[in-house]
Formats: C-alpha cells, sequence, structure tokens
C-alpha cells in the first residue's frame, strides 16, 4: 500500500513563553499524532519571555505544507509578530500561512483535529476561530 | 543625505533608547509585562552593531535596515511596530528629504503602524506621540523642530489620563489610567533624539 502524500494543514504554535508552546504542542499531538505537521517556538532571541520573528519564519517552515500552516498565538506580540513573519515570507508562500483569532491551546488542539481530516486551511481557520467571541 | 548624517541620526536614536531602557522597563511594568526597555534595548544595540553597514546605504536602505534590525531583534510587540514604522518610512522618504517629503513619509508610516497595531491615536500607544507629530510636520512653518520637539514630549504625558485600548495594558481596563504609556515614552524620546542629532 502506498502511503497518502502529506497534504493536511500544518500548525505553528507561538507563545512568549517555549514551556507554553511546547504544552501546547504536546496537546496537539496527543490528539493528531503525526497526521499534521507541527512546530512551536516560545521565547525572545535571548531566551526570555517574548517572541522572535526569525523563530517563527523557522517554524513555519517546519511545518509547511502545500496545504498551507495555521498559526496560533498567545498575547499581543506573538500575534504581531506572527504577521509580520507572515509578511516576510515569499509570496507563494504568504498567501497560505494564517494568523488565528483564537484561544492558543483550544485553538491549536480543535485546528489540528480539523486538520487531521484533511480540511482546506480556511476551514481549518475558522474552526479554530470559532473559539472567540465575535 | 551623508553618510556622517545618517549615522548620527540612527545612532542618536539607539542611544536615546539605550540610555533609557530601565525608565521604559519601569513605565512597562506598571501597566504591561515589564519589558518594553529591554527589548527596546535589546534591538537598539544590535542597531548599533549594524550601523557602520546600514549609514553606509542611501536614506531609504538606511531606515529599512533599521526596521528590519528591529523587527528581528526587539522581541516584543514594539519590534514589528518600529520595524514596520522605520520600512515605510524607508519606503516613501528621498534620499534628500526635505520638510514636506518627510512630512509625507512620516504620515505613510504611522498609517503603517496603525495597520499593524490594528490601532488609531486616543487608544494609550505609541501612535498617541506619532499622530500629533505627523500633524505638526503636515502643517510646516517656522521653527519646525523645536514644536515637534514639544508636541512628542506633551503628547506621550497627554496618555496619562488615558485608558489602554491595545495591547497588554489594555488588561488593566481603568487602572491603565495614571500612567505614561511605555511605547508613547519611547517614541517621543527618538523623535528628540533626532531632533537633537540634527541640530532642528
Amino acid at each position: 500500500m502506498t502511503r497518502k502524500p502529506q497534504v493536511n494543514v500544518g500548525v505553528v504554535i507561538v507563545s512568549h513563553s517555549s514551556k507554553v508552546a511546547e504544552g501546547a504542542a504536546d496537546m496537539v499531538r496527543q490528539m493528531v499524532g503525526e497526521a499534521v505537521p507541527l512546530a512551536f517556538t516560545g521565547g525572545n532571541a535571548d531566551g526570555g519571555l517574548g517572541t522572535d520573528v526569525a523563530a517563527i519564519l523557522a517554524a513555519i517552515d517546519r511545518a509547511w505544507t502545500p496545504a498551507g500552516v495555521v498559526i496560533l498565538v498567545d498575547l499581543g506580540g506573538a500575534e504581531t509578530n506572527s504577521e509580520m513573519a507572515v509578511e516576510m515570507l515569499d509570496e507563494a508562500r504568504r498567501g497560505r500561512v494564517s494568523v488565528c483569532n483564537a484561544p492558543i491551546v483550544e485553538g491549536a488542539v480543535i485546528a489540528a483535529t480539523e486538520a487531521s481530516g484533511g480540511s482546506p486551511l480556511e476551514m481549518v481557520k475558522r474552526m479554530a476561530e470559532e473559539l472567540s467571541p465575535q | 543625505m551623508d553618510e556622517a548624517v545618517r549615522k548620527r541620526l540612527i545612532e542618536a536614536m539607539a542611544r536615546t533608547v539605550i540610555a533609557h531602557a530601565d525608565e521604559l522597563t519601569e513605565l512597562d511594568r506598571q501597566i504591561g509585562d515589564g519589558d518594553h526597555g529591554l527589548n527596546m534595548k535589546r534591538g537598539f544595540e544590535a542597531v548599533l552593531e549594524a550601523l557602520p553597514a546600514t549609514a553606509a546605504k542611501p536614506l531609504p536602505e538606511a531606515l529599512k535596515g533599521l526596521g528590519t534590525t528591529l523587527v528581528m531583534k526587539v522581541g516584543g510587540a514594539s519590534g514589528p511596530l518600529y520595524g514596520t514604522f522605520f520600512l515605510a518610512l524607508g519606503k516613501t522618504i528621498p534620499d534628500a528629504p526635505t520638510a514636506t517629503t518627510l512630512a509625507g513619509a512620516f504620515a505613510a508610516a504611522v498609517e503603517a503602524v496603525k495597520a499593524r497595531g490594528k490601532s488609531q491615536a486616543g487608544q494609550k500607544t505609541m501612535l498617541d506621540v506619532l499622530v500629533p507629530v505627523a500633524a505638526v510636520l503636515s502643517a510646516g512653518g517656522a521653527d519646525l523642530g523645536p514644536r515637534v520637539r514639544a508636541e512628542a514630549l506633551a503628547a506621550a504625558e497627554a496618555t496619562i489620563p488615558m485608558k489602554a485600548m491595545r495591547g497588554r495594558a489594555s488588561f488593566l481596563g481603568e487602572r491603565s489610567i495614571g500612567h505614561p504609556d511605555p511605547g508613547a515614552r519611547s517614541s517621543a524620546l527618538m523623535i528628540v533624539a533626532v531632533c537633537d542629532a540634527i541640530g532642528a
């Protein structure tokens, strides 16, 4: 039997804290195993609390699939830095990476569950964002 | 604009941010996560390291280089916000700006910050300094330097009675009232440093 090529949307978790990012990623893995490309990053370039655009770009690269990538973030700087990172991607990828307005842990787990079923990027994002009051 | 002036401008901003890092961190401790000074210091130390190469380029490229360094090194929301400001400024400004072309480029950069931060004036952010300074620049006229300087400092002070609507400070609601906004303060410091550096 030939293995189906990986076409599921990838998930990137961006927290101010590497422990939060790693813990959220553990919860995603428990739910979907290896079915979804997953990467996480937390902390600034000095290893303190914060976020790092270069590390976010690297995480997008690790979770990249042609189906695209959703990014789950915690607080303001994580969102702003993630949006900045998306703009710095080459044009081919930029339109396929989306920052979700959703709580980081719940959003990551729901997005990954949706992605594991093969849903397209827009649907994965929408499911995660349904967690946020509009 | 010659290389020595570019170097002086960028260095003046970096030195003032680094010199005021503790003050900025203390302001951020009051209403935020207490890292603004540290983050800005990290970013501007990287700016100083890159300064010889940055200042060697024409003004638009030098400003884009400055913006990119801040985006990559600051590590908080202020990185992409200030980074976006300088990237947008570099995109619009000519190598030898006049008061008019500076005002236009500054206004474009302020619009880019609004878009990046999904914010506007009145929400207790750096925009509460940048927007009124852009207005002074656009109005032009005599004694522009002293008026820009005075506006920047007064506008930062004017954030004290404001209630934060964006960023970590907004979680405090009414309790954010009574403290100056750290980003407004760092913006004012940099604007004053630039005025000093060009003797305006």
